[in-house]
């Protein structure tokens, strides 16, 4: 494993700035910018071209084939399809916020973008480049701050559309969105407590030189797979497309979408997902690290970028078979997962980080803390099973809805282990 | 990457039309959320608003505050305020000609200045949590910024954290119990209503309680209203 030396000189943020800003810098944060903007609606067509494909050979069928070779120009044959449609605006739309929340699904996923690192870092003519839009001191909180406000578009779509199925979509959406945030959030704080910085490239040097120094070794396994799951519930993607649920809701938010607008939603969830893959590459994966064959001129430059091109899509391939292996949750269970699995999972996984960043010994204290609060929580769990029966029930059933038995799904001795309801909950 | 204040005493042109820019945001909204006759425009000009203060948090090199300014404030709290608007169906216009309260209108008038008038003298006179009047120089890079702010929260204001913790911890707790039903109705309607939505499992926890149980019913009645929630009108916000 050869060591990317390439990002360990990058400590100080934006290298690009300290100069002064001349007309040189402000070119390049120009192209920059158009470059990310580019690459990233290839991207989004090219995926939603793969997802269809992909998501056909999983259930063996063929797929788009007629535009362009293997149907690769289906997407801009279906761009300039809804291009040319009817604009509808529904007559008991709110037309101000109907045409505005295409807009705010958009740019919280063009944002997000913005402070990845696909690269390491380049030198023309003196100046340094660092292969990313933006480096804030803030950035992953940027990230943070992005998603929480991608629920607006969401939400507003769904309202301002006047009509049922959109208004329930939005409404699941929103509470969605508002549950899984705080498991992403604490996930999100696992990651930073290791780095020492908000900044979303010191959080991919702090993951080089070995791949065991990645975060997802380091935190060890468990913070990521929270991510993961809290991150695909953000997204509104299988397992969790409540939101559009096509056979209970229509289409959801975007019923009453059509032409441009409908598009525009379309792209913002192919880019959201190819952003929040990026995210994962970046909080767990090392982003662009990686191996260099240094025997090769300039593969320290393009290598980078490979490596983060190769792990960003294994996550795209990841959410498409999610999509085409799992069933959608149900609203309970989905939001038993979040606030009663997820929330106290991250919260103990938290304290364990927190305690072995400061000592072993507390560490080992930490942990033993919470195996006993865990088991203390599964056996009052235990003991209160089937307490909340009419019949026997423990403390006077004000303000708790007692539910009589022939509504509970499952028997309350069922054992099984997961997000159903037969657990816990569901007593 | 001059200090908080030596950009205020000097201010340079990029600053001066950033706190022209963001101050009318600030300013739109705030009227906005005013005089909009429909509760949704009003939410979205609250957004608005937020997102000024954070533009003129990080033009003052607090970039912390701004991310968190734009998370909580606009992305929970403006949220929750639209979630119960789109769920109880206020989103209607006002009648703004009777108030609820008599009298409330030039108590209001009477209650703004008064503020106006002290938030005015606090700024003239008081020191403030640094202990001298104004101060100019660097807080530190902007890299660690966060570092200091969270520095200063977990030792110096410990208590007033924790405090503040505790109080929100209360809040919470108390909504949970006003929103207790009272026995009686805990007896056949509300049994028929999650059987008719098919919610299986109940909450045990709090949190459980407010979300997984209350929501279907809410979507249940925002299903039933959603004729008379249409939008009404198409005034800008």
């Amino acid at each position: 494993m050869i060591a990317p030396a390439l990002l360990s000189p990058l400590l100080g943020t934006e290298a690009l700035f300290d100069q002064g800003v001349g007309w040189f810098v402000l070119v390049v944060v120009v192209i920059k910018v158009l470059v990310a903007f580019a690459v990233l609606m290839g991207a989004v067509i090219l995926m939603i071209w793969f997802e269809r494909k992909l998501i056909s050979d999983m259930q063996s069928r063929i797929g788009p084939n007629r535009a362009g070779p293997w149907g690769l120009l289906q997407t801009l044959a279906d761009g300039i399809k809804l291009f040319f449609k009817e604009d509808l605006i529904p007559d008991q739309s709110d037309r101000f916020v109907f045409k505005l929340a295409p807009y705010l699904a958009l740019l919280p996923a063009l944002l997000i973008f913005t402070v990845v690192p696909v690269g390491g870092i380049i030198v023309i003519s003196g100046h340094p480049i660092q292969l990313q839009v933006a480096d804030p001191p803030i950035g992953i909180l940027l990230v943070l701050a992005m998603s929480s406000i991608a629920v607006y578009g969401v939400m507003l779509a769904g309202w301002s559309s006047g009509s049922k199925y959109p208004l329930l979509g939005s409404v699941r959406a929103s509470a969605q969105m508002i549950s899984y945030e705080a498991a992403l959030g604490l996930t999100v704080v696992a990651v930073v407590l290791i780095t020492g910085s908000l900044s979303t490239r010191r959080i991919v040097i702090s993951q080089s030189p070995n791949f065991w120094d990645w975060n997802f070794f380091r935190l060890g396994v468990v913070p990521f797979i929270l991510f993961m799951i809290a991150i695909t519930a953000e997204l509104t993607r299988p397992p969790f497309d409540l939101t559009e649920a096509d056979s209970e809701l229509v289409g959801g938010f975007n019923t009453e979408y059509s032409s441009l607008r409908f598009a525009l939603f379309y792209l913002a969830e192919f880019m959201n997902t190819i952003t929040m893959s990026a995210i994962v590459v970046t909080l767990f994966l090392g982003g662009p690290d990686g191996p260099i064959p240094r025997f090769i001129p300039t593969s320290d430059v393009w290598m980078p970028i490979l490596w983060f091109l190769i792990k960003t899509f294994a996550f795209l391939f990841i959410y498409v078979w999610l999509r085409a292996a799992l069933p959608r949750l149900r609203y309970d269970q989905l939001m038993d997962l979040g606030w009663k699995r997820l929330i106290p999972f991250t919260l103990a996984w938290l304290l364990l980080v927190a305690a072995f960043v400061l000592s072993g010994w507390w560490g080992l204290g930490i942990a033993l803390a919470v195996v006993a609060a865990g088991f203390l929580l599964t056996r009052a769990f235990a003991v209160g099973q089937g307490r909340e029966d009419l019949d026997q029930a423990v403390l006077p059933p004000i303000g708790r809805r007692v539910l009589p038995p022939q509504l509970l799904r499952t028997p309350p001795t069922a054992g099984d282990v997961g997000p159903g309801p037969g657990s816990e909950g569901a007593s | 990457m001059s200090g908080i204040l030596t950009a205020a005493v000097h201010p340079t042109i990029p600053d001066l039309i950033t706190f022209i820019v963001a101050g009318l945001m600030v300013l739109a909204g705030a009227v906005g959320v005013i005089l909009s006759r429909n509760p949704v425009h009003s939410a979205l000009s609250l957004v608005l608003t937020l997102f000024g203060i954070a533009v003129l948090f990080i033009a003052q090199q607090a970039e912390f505050l701004a991310a968190v300014q734009v998370i909580v404030y606009a992305g929970a709290i403006v949220v929750l305020f639209l979630f119960v608007i789109m769920f109880l169906g206020v989103d209607k216009r006002e009648n703004i000609e009777s108030d609820p309260l008599r009298g409330q209108r030039p108590l209001a008038v009477v209650l703004m200045v008064v503020v106006l008038a002290a938030v005015i003298a606090l700024g003239v006179n008081a020191h403030w949590a640094t202990g001298v009047h104004h101060l100019v120089g660097r807080t530190g890079t902007p890299a660690s910024n966060t570092a200091r702010l969270g520095r200063s929260v977990f030792t110096t204001y410990l208590f007033a954290f924790e405090a503040t913790a505790g109080l929100l911890v209360i809040a919470v707790v108390g909504a949970v119990v006003l929103a207790r039903r009272p026995p009686e109705s805990t007896g056949e309607a509300d049994l028929e209503e999650s059987e008719a939505l098919g919610t299986g499992s109940d909450a045990d926890g709090e949190l459980g309680d407010g979300s997984a149980a209350a929501l279907p019913e809410a979507a249940a009645a925002a299903d039933e209203s959603a004729e008379g929630m249409a939008p009404a009108g198409s005034e800008p916000a």
